[in-house]
């Protein structure tokens, strides 16, 4: 589903990604963690197309395809979701006709044809529904005045009426009480069908408490320093980061 | 990503064939000879020739103003040719059946059909090309419940005494340079007139289409709205590219009794000139309102269109408790020169107005929101809450907000809020994101942006609004 093979990448001439490798199979959970600045977001970035991110060295395979050959829309039309860690304000544009565009564009290159209001309207509710927003949320501008978590589940909300193959989240647990940690982790769970793959990106272990990953992978330095099971996420939360070395354990970086 | 939303703005005008149309064109050049002509082939009575004449000696004596913010090169009013019609309207078809048929298509390709069973149920059109008016439909329907909608130069044989009593009231023939031009030559334009407590039973619109070279168009709409009654008019205006400017001077009256309404809105899209700002249509409008007692008027815009646009919808809140409204979207690109805004000039006790401008530059434009609330010394309780808000799209445009308020009256409240924003990275890596090309992504954020103007439009042209944004910033996308 994904490969990513020896992948280096800078932001503003700098060197963010120095060689990271991942292989992520369909129906995976694949956890980052790594202390601020590690490269987490900039990973995300890169996978989805962000301009202003130069890749100067490696692949990256999505479904047999080459992944960074393509345009930011592309890669979102063939399955691959972002969930910001900062959702942006788009005021005066509802979230419903801009979700309704977005699930047509998706449609449209997968051959389907588009929902009819009704039809979207009706799915719509039903995310909503899932991530415990009410239906106000709809009708208001994208993100407009949202709080942080009404944020984080308005992606997670996206995220399934998308139906993407490989879902990036992106500290979606970030600044949640425990009560939408678990909506959050709920959504999640729901669209876990043995095919769809994630990555999902966490500073805590916390989340992975309600979201069990297959593999744990700890980014530091640009690099994959450290991959296992479920469980090296519990040592990190015993231990810190501090095992990485004094170079990598500050958290000073958003 | 700059290049990327130049890209996606680059123009694309739709509205910009020319349609073969053998016409009756004057030669360029203005004179007394040239009003006379102009009024010799509309049959015009003495007493219009007559206050044509004392236009274009206004005219004469007045000077071009220079104070808005748009720049051009002086403009030659001899190079101009002040009349052109269509050679098949000459003997006045009686139906729709002895139209030209091309002038027929020429509407149809703008999206008008003209035959009424064609057209949006519910609204009335008048088809204006270049000096003339082609077509006026429904007018039996609208003739049952007393209203009037007419070309003007029709009104002039038919109604007189009306159109005596109100052409001028409003906007005397000296208010201004531009204003003194179109009375001495306009051509066409509509007349409407709304009868004591009638509520119009459709939709009026005015189609405008310069289509001729070398031609102005000088349209004239006279709308009276008498004691108690309502009407919703919608103008909407387009030209052929073409590499010269053409100039474009209208001059709208509105007239509103005692406790009527009048809501005109008006979707400009006169051709703007390519990227590097050769040829499109110079726009120069003066549009006036006078409200009397409980009388209500919302000018709704949103221009789109023209290289520059030089407009100020205004209000003359005359009579006590009289409301006045505007809701603007200026969208400029490439090298368009937009100076719009309006003027709410508060007489009466209790008057209120509301002015909501929304001002989109991109690529290499220039947007200005020009705007006066005047509180007169009898504007006991009067009150104004204006917001102006910028939208910037790439890094090469500027907007520009001038406000002027004079208060006369302590008891009156003014209020004025203005933001400047700009199309961000985010916004757009967001859309993107969730799967929409560039070009969508703009559109949608720019039509979030004009939401509080769009929902003043009547349904069917808020649609329409809304495409002709995304048109206007279509492009192709590499
Ligand atoms: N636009 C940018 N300009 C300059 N530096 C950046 C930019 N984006 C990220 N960085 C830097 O890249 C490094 C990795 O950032 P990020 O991927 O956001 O880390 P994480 O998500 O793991 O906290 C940090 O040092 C950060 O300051
Ligand atoms: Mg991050």
């Amino acid at each position: 589903m994904l490969k990513i093979n020896n992948l280096h990448a800078s932001v503003e001439q700098k060197e963010i990604l120095k060689g990271l490798n991942l292989d992520i199979k369909p129906g995976e959970v694949h956890a980052i963690m790594g202390p601020n600045g590690a490269g987490k977001s900039t990973l995300g970035f890169i996978l989805s197309g962000r301009e202003g991110y130069e890749v100067s060295e490696g692949q990256v395979e999505f479904n047999g395809e080459d992944l960074l050959d393509m345009a930011i829309e592309e890669r979102a039309r063939k399955g691959l979701f972002l969930a910001f860690q900062y959702p942006v304000e788009i005021p005066g544009v509802s979230n419903m006709a801009f979700m309704k565009e977005s699930v047509n564009a998706i449609r449209e290159q997968r051959g389907e044809t588009p929902l009819t209001a009704t039809e979207f309207l009706k799915k719509a509710k039903e995310a909503c529904k899932q991530v415990q927003l009410s239906l106000d949320f709809l009708k208001r501008g994208v993100n407009e005045g949202f709080s942080g978590g009404e944020k984080k589940r308005n992606e997670i909300m996206q995220m399934i009426l998308l139906e993407p193959s490989l879902c990036i989240l992106d500290e979606s647990d970030s600044g949640l009480d425990i009560d939408a940690l678990q909506v959050v982790a709920n959504g999640v769970n729901s669209q876990r069908d043995g095919k769809r793959s994630f990555i999902i990106i966490t500073h805590y272990q916390r989340l992975l408490d309600y979201i069990k990953p297959d593999y744990v992978h700890i980014l530091a330095n640009g690099k994959v320093v450290k991959s296992g099971d479920a469980s090296l996420a519990t040592d990190v939360e015993k231990e810190g980061y501090a095992f990485l070395g004094q170079d990598n354990a500050e958290e000073t970086n958003a | 990503m700059s290049e990327q939303l130049d890209q996606a703005l680059s123009r694309k005008y739709d509205a910009g064939f020319v349609s073969d149309i053998e016409s009756e064109t004057f030669p360029p050049g203005l004179d007394e000879d040239v009003i006379r002509r102009i009024s010799a082939m509309k049959e015009e009575p003495e007493w219009m020739l007559e206050w044509r004449l004392r236009a274009y000696n206004n005219w004469l004596d007045m000077e071009e103003p220079d104070w808005a913010h748009v720049h051009y090169p002086k403009i030659d009013f001899n190079a101009i040719s002040y009349y052109s019609a269509p050679k098949s309207m000459a003997d006045k078809p009686q139906s729709l059946d002895e139209v030209d048929p091309e002038l027929l298509r020429t509407y149809e390709k703008l999206g008008i059909p003209l035959y009424e069973q064609e057209m949006l149920a519910g609204v009335a059109v008048d088809a204006v090309f270049d000096s003339v008016s082609v077509v006026t439909t429904y007018r039996a329907k609208l003739e049952e419940a007393g209203v009037i909608f007419c070309p003007i130069s029709e009104a002039v044989h038919k109604y007189p005494e009306l159109v005596k009593k109100y052409l001028g009231s409003v906007v005397p023939r000296s208010d201004n340079y531009f204003a003194a031009l179109n009375s001495a030559v306009f051509t066409d334009g509509s007349f409407v007139y709304i009868p004591k407590g009638v509520r119009c039973p459709m939709e009026l619109s005015t189609y405008f289409r310069i289509n001729e070279e070398n031609t102005g168009q000088f349209e004239r709409t006279l709308i009276v709205a008498e004691e108690g009654s309502h009407v919703s008019y919608l103008e909407g205006c387009t030209a052929p590219q073409r590499d010269e400017n053409q100039l474009h001077a209208a001059v709208v009256e509105l007239v509103v009794m005692d406790d009527a309404q009048i809501k005109y809105s008006t979707v400009q899209n006169w051709y703007p000139g390519d990227e590097n700002g050769k040829g499109g249509i110079y726009n120069f409008v003066t549009k006036r309102a006078i409200c009397h007692t409980n009388a209500k008027v919302s000018w709704t815009q949103v221009e789109t269109g023209s290289a520059i646009t030089w407009k100020y919808p205004s209000c003359i809140l005359k009579g006590d408790n009289s409301v006045g409204e505007f809701y603007s979207v200026a969208l400029t690109r490439g090298r368009q020169q937009a100076d719009t805004g309006t003027k709410m000039i508060h007489l009466g006790k209790n008057t209120k107005s509301t002015i909501i401008s929304k001002g989109i530059s991109a690529g290499n434009s220039n947007n200005t929101y020009r705007g006066l609330v005047s509180m007169g010394a009898k504007a006991e309780g009067a009150r104004n809450f204006t917001q102006c808000d910028s939208l910037l799209i790439g890094d090469r445009c500027g907007a520009h907000t001038f406000p002027y308020i004079e208060s006369r009256n302590p008891s009156a409240i003014v209020e004025h809020e203005a933001t400047t924003s700009k199309v961000s990275d985010d916004q757009m890596f967001l859309c993107q994101q969730r799967g929409l090309d560039p070009e969508k992504a703009v559109s949608m954020i720019v039509n979030g942006f004009c939401k509080e103007v769009f929902k003043e439009l009547p349904m069917e042209f808020a649609v329409e609004a809304g495409k002709l944004l995304e048109i206007s910033l279509e492009g192709s996308i590499g």
